[in-house]
């Protein structure tokens, strides 16, 4: 569905994305993952056709970005993360703009209007002006309008930032529906638990570089699926991993008694991440 | 040909819905400067002048509609898209949809046509209730036509231009301006050396101007000035062209 190979996108003297490749499959719901400025954002932006890259290629379900823009912007449905939306337009309205930019005719643009419109329970909202929604309404609307030429794959650029953990769950089971209807989804974000909830892989990108690949079960296998959390008496935290928590117990009582707090739990993303990079995912 | 211009037609249709939302506010606030002018140069300072064998009023009033063509056109398509491509990225939507960049950006400048349009026929309307002797032909309207073409390329151009809201306000401020009162619409070029008329004769409003001060006092046509007008608009569109494609695929 995506193949990318040796791409690098270079600003200035900065490399906001270094070699890299990488190939999504149809069907999944892959992840990136990483901080703000890793590079999520600009090897979207390469993959929708909104950037160029410095060197690399990129082909979404076989056409280049560079070559075949127009059938890759025909395969794809995006949703930005900021609010790409026409804000003075009512609901409706913005969902007509896309239908009619992607050519659907009148009867179809009818039609999809209201199935999507319904899909993201927006349909009462259809004539209210989208200033006037709340933020997770907007990011709704924003999904069902990129639905609306039946894209067989979707961008999700960090689709839940800065929602409520309740809108944000709702909108994580919108996001496997759409799976679960037949999209191929690629999402980024910088929230540990979205990436262990939603994706089957996981892409861990940090200063440009793709740093571990694999599900998540993988990537925990790796490091140890079981985390020692200490403390010492000079308030350092210590990771610990261990392949299984007889290891751990096992270990923690070997301890000096000077480490005061104790801590065996399952090793999760966030852990993965610290290790090959030395802080946290939401660090800026 | 049909694709590319009901392409055309989809992202100007956004534009449409967005100006039935705000027709009123939008028509007012372009038709004040230009009846601030009319009232300052016009009544004001002009009232007991006569030039090129009219009165200043007669004279000033075709000049501040290819004023108003200019201003309401640039703006209409430049400073909508700068913010929609700059702060709302809503233009990002356009860029991503399977259009081609021919009709996105016609259909980008001819949301800065229609406004271009509506405000100086408005003042039009204006400028005949104050002196009914206007008069006004086909080339009138081909001109005023050709005039918001122009600078809505110009406005679309500035937009894909700019890097900050802040790029506008400057563009508007180091050309906008000076094309303001240097366009041949306050004063008769007649009456100017040589030298500066030619520097003056680079300024696309200067041969609007001149059309359509032409039309309206009954002088002879410039035919060469509405070619330039053509030349113009040719320009600003390959140079949108050129932008667009340097910057995105």
């Amino acid at each position: 569905m995506i193949t990318i190979e040796k791409l690098t996108k270079v600003y200035g003297e900065v490399k906001a994305v270094e070699d890299l490749s990488l190939a999504v499959h149809p069907g999944e719901i892959f992840g990136f993952l990483g901080p703000n400025g890793a590079g999520k954002t600009t090897t979207i932006r390469v993959l929708t056709t909104l950037t160029k890259p410095t060197s690399g290629r990129a082909r979404i379900n076989g056409f280049d970005v560079l070559m075949d823009p127009l059938e890759v912007k025909k395969a794809i449905g995006v949703v930005q993360q900021h609010i790409s939306l026409d804000r003075d337009l009512t609901v409706r309205e913005n969902m007509e703009v896309h239908a009619r930019l992607h050519h659907l005719d009148s009867s179809e643009r009818r039609q999809r209007i209201t199935e999507l419109l319904n899909y993201v329970e927006l349909e009462d909202e259809s004539n209210r002006i989208v200033e006037e929604l709340s933020g997770g309404m907007k990011r709704r609307l924003m999904i069902a309008r990129a639905l609306i030429h039946s894209p067989m794959l979707l961008f999700l650029d960090e689709p839940t930032v800065g929602l409520d953990a309740q809108t944000r769950r709702r909108l994580w089971e919108l996001i496997r529906r759409m799976n679960l209807d037949g999209a191929t989804v690629l999402l980024t974000t910088h929230y540990i638990e979205e990436a262990e909830a939603l994706c089957g892989r996981v892409g861990i990108i940090h200063q440009g570089h793709l740093i571990a690949l694999g599900t998540s079960l993988e990537l925990r296998q790796r490091l140890g699926l079981v985390t020692l959390e200490t403390l010492s008496n000079n308030k350092d935290t210590h990771y610990t991993y261990f392949s299984d928590r007889a290891a751990a117990t096992s270990y923690a009582q070997g301890l000096p008694p000077d480490i005061k707090t104790i801590i065996v739990r399952e090793s999760n993303l966030e852990d993965v991440f610290v290790e090959l990079t030395g802080r946290k995912v939401g660090d800026d | 040909m049909v694709n590319m211009l009901t392409d055309t037609y989809s992202v100007w249709w956004t534009d449409l819905r967005f100006l039935r939302h705000h027709w009123l506010r939008t028509l007012i606030t372009s038709l004040i400067s230009p009846i601030l002018y009319l009232v300052a140069f016009g009544w004001g300072l002009g009232r007991a002048v006569s030039v090129e064998g009219s009165s200043y009023l007669e004279f000033v009033i075709p000049g501040i509609i290819a004023l108003t063509a200019m201003t309401s056109s640039f703006n209409g398509a430049g400073m909508k898209l700068n913010v929609d491509r700059l702060f709302f990225k809503s233009f990002d939507e356009c860029l991503m949809s399977p259009i081609s960049h021919l009709s996105l950006i016609i259909g980008k400048a001819l949301i800065g046509v229609v406004r271009g349009l509506i405000s100086s026929v408005a003042f039009l309307i204006i400028g005949f209730i104050i002196s009914p002797t206007l008069i006004i032909s086909p080339l009138f309207v081909v001109t005023l036509i050709l005039t918001c073409i122009v600078f809505a390329f110009f406005g679309v151009f500035a937009a894909f231009l700019a890097k900050s809201h802040q790029d506008m306000a400057t563009f508007s401020s180091l050309v906008l301006l000076p094309m303001t009162f240097l366009g041949g619409t306050f004063f008769s070029l007649g009456q100017l050396p040589q030298a500066l008329k030619v520097i003056l004769y680079i300024i696309p409003l200067t041969h609007s101007s001149q059309c359509l001060r032409a039309v309206t006092l009954g002088q002879p046509f410039p035919w060469l000035s509405l070619l330039a007008i053509v030349g113009f608009g040719l320009a600003f569109f390959l140079a949108c062209l050129l932008v667009l494609r340097r910057t995105s695929v």
